[in-house]
């Protein structure tokens, strides 16, 4: 049953030092008032799982959390590259980090075997791919029935997952609204689930198939207003594209995005 | 309606993007690829080809953006959208089911059998530079029906082997497609600032079939990381109509204001 807590509570009872941990959103609702206070809680050796890194990621990595990073398109969309996730590959700095890369369509899948309790995800994905080669996650098997070749990955089931939404209810159902991209699978594959709301509502006044995630499958429910900035909450406010280019001079040298962690997240507090 | 006047008065840029959206028919159903792609499909849908379907990998199917979208999910795709669904149904049910004819792509390094690279140039422990990585298009590329790749031409992007087959096009041998089951058929054109290519029907090699205006054979060798084949019958690529560039440039000046915020 989902329990209301304060951002820094779930995150400090819920994020480990060490923990696979997956925020997610893609484009839209990516929950970084949450990602920030990782950062602020200094968690260590986290084993990060995205489809699209996107700037929060680029911070965590930048701000040492990461150990690891799965992913399956590392850049800053319509802009270029996620500077410190590159340096932090190329020239491993702050530190070195592993890295292991699917495409979108593996990881989605992945999401979707973690979130119905399989261990592995079929796809018919990577023919021609040289992405089998470096990583030795993804796998080939034959089909039972008509032995078509087909590639396997296995599920992704994360210790903590992440996700920013519209409104919860005063039980904690969630209703996610506009792009959803994998959030749903996120929290039902995960073992803990943090979910960020702009607001809490008396009534979430869904449509009978509106993406709702029920209270009961959630662990943790944190009011955020604008939890999602700078990308995007569908209906609340739009994305902040200029702070995505902004984002490119800022992440490509180390002592303006050091000083910009200690201007923009580490002296603020999570309601700032 | 009147071209001649226009001739000297358009970019290569806008060459390629309008070559790039003459390539779409409408009716297609097409898998776009964010930044080119997206410009030159939406181009289509805005003068040749209203009952284009464009579908982004994000989710949104059979969207009508006013603007470009910056990102690949931006808020405008949703709203403009027939409906939205979730990115695991999109890639199982709308790409891998076969619903897609044509998955529109760019890409940063390419070569003569169309393979794709968007993983990182030099050594994949040690990359010189790191690129973004596969996306959507490693199975964009093989569950479309067919894949039209648009980039700027020049002998970093067009080289004659990649660093890294990110997303397949013809194999590094030109093979790399025979025999495989439930397989699209891969890339058919790639429309660049220079020139319009497709593979060779028999070794699948990348060879000119048209020039732009304006635009000869040395311009394209010297931009080509290998010993490009030009055809037999070499077409001049028709300029761009009048309209097409007041339309092209009226979205691309929305888009611009859009996204500096005002």
């Amino acid at each position: 049953m989902a329990e209301f807590l304060s951002l820094h509570d779930a995150i400090a009872q819920y994020v480990e030092d060490g923990a696979t941990v997956a925020m997610e959103g893609f484009t839209h609702l990516i929950p970084f008032a949450a990602g920030h206070e990782v950062i602020r809680q200094r968690k260590q050796d986290l084993t990060l799982i995205r489809m699209t890194p996107d700037l929060i990621y680029d911070q965590l990595i930048g701000a040492g959390c990461a150990k690891k990073v799965i992913f399956s398109w590392g850049g800053n969309p319509g802009v270029g590259s996620l500077h410190r996730l590159r340096d932090a590959v190329e020239k491993g700095w702050p530190r070195h980090i592993d890295i292991l890369e699917h495409s979108h369509a593996a990881m989605a899948c992945a999401f979707e075997a973690g979130a119905a309790g399989l261990p592995l995800a079929v796809l018919r994905g990577y023919v021609g791919s040289e992405l089998p080669s470096v990583n030795d996650q993804i796998k080939f098997i034959e089909c039972p029935f008509t032995g078509e070749r087909l590639a396997a990955v296995p599920s992704i089931r994360p210790d903590v997952s992440v996700v920013h939404a519209q409104k919860a209810d005063r039980a904690g159902n969630v209703l996610v609204e506009g792009i959803v991209g994998v959030q749903k699978e996120a929290v039902l594959a995960a073992t803990r689930s943090i979910v960020t709301v702009e607001e809490i509502v008396d009534d979430l006044d869904a449509h009978p198939n509106a993406c709702v995630i029920p209270g009961w499958a959630i662990d943790a429910v944190a009011v955020v207003e604008k939890g999602a900035l700078p990308s995007y909450t569908h209906g609340y406010y739009p994305r902040n594209n200029r702070f995505y280019k902004e984002w490119d001079a800022i992440a490509r040298d180390r002592d303006v995005f050091s000083r910009w962690i200690d201007e923009n997240v580490m002296n603020q507090r999570e309601d700032a | 309606m009147s071209t001649l006047d226009m001739s000297q008065e358009y970019t290569s840029a806008e060459m390629m993007t309008v070559t790039a959206a003459r390539a779409l028919e409408n009716g297609m159903t097409c898998f776009v690829g964010i930044g080119l792609p997206s410009e030159a499909a939406n181009l289509a849908r805005l003068t040749h080809a209203p009952g284009v379907v464009l579908i982004y990998e994000s989710g949104t199917l059979q969207t009508k953006p006013d603007v470009l979208p910056l990102s690949i999910g931006d808020g405008e795709l949703c709203e403009s959208a027939l409906t939205t669904v979730s990115v695991p149904e999109m890639f199982r049910y709308w790409l891998q089911g076969g619903k897609v004819n044509v998955g529109f792509l760019g890409t940063a390094q390419i070569d003569r059998f169309a393979n794709l690279n968007t993983t990182l140039i030099g050594d994949y422990q040690a990359p010189k530079v790191r690129l973004p990585g596969g996306g959507g298009a490693p199975e964009i590329a093989t569950n479309a029906g067919e894949v039209f790749i648009t980039l700027k031409h020049s002998k970093r992007a067009f080289v004659k082997d990649v660093d890294f087959v990110t997303t397949l096009g013809f194999g590094r041998d030109g093979k790399g497609r025979d025999g495989v089951p439930n397989i699209g058929k891969g890339p058919t054109r790639v429309i660049t600032d220079l020139c319009v290519m497709k593979p060779d029907p028999e070794t699948k090699e990348l060879t000119v079939v048209s020039l732009h205006p304006g635009v000869s054979r040395e311009d394209v060798t010297e931009a080509t990381g290998w010993e490009i084949r030009f055809a037999d019958e070499l077409e001049s690529t028709p300029l761009p109509a009048e309209h097409e560039l007041r339309i092209l440039r009226d979205l691309k000046n929305r888009t611009e204001r859009q996204h500096a915020g005002e």
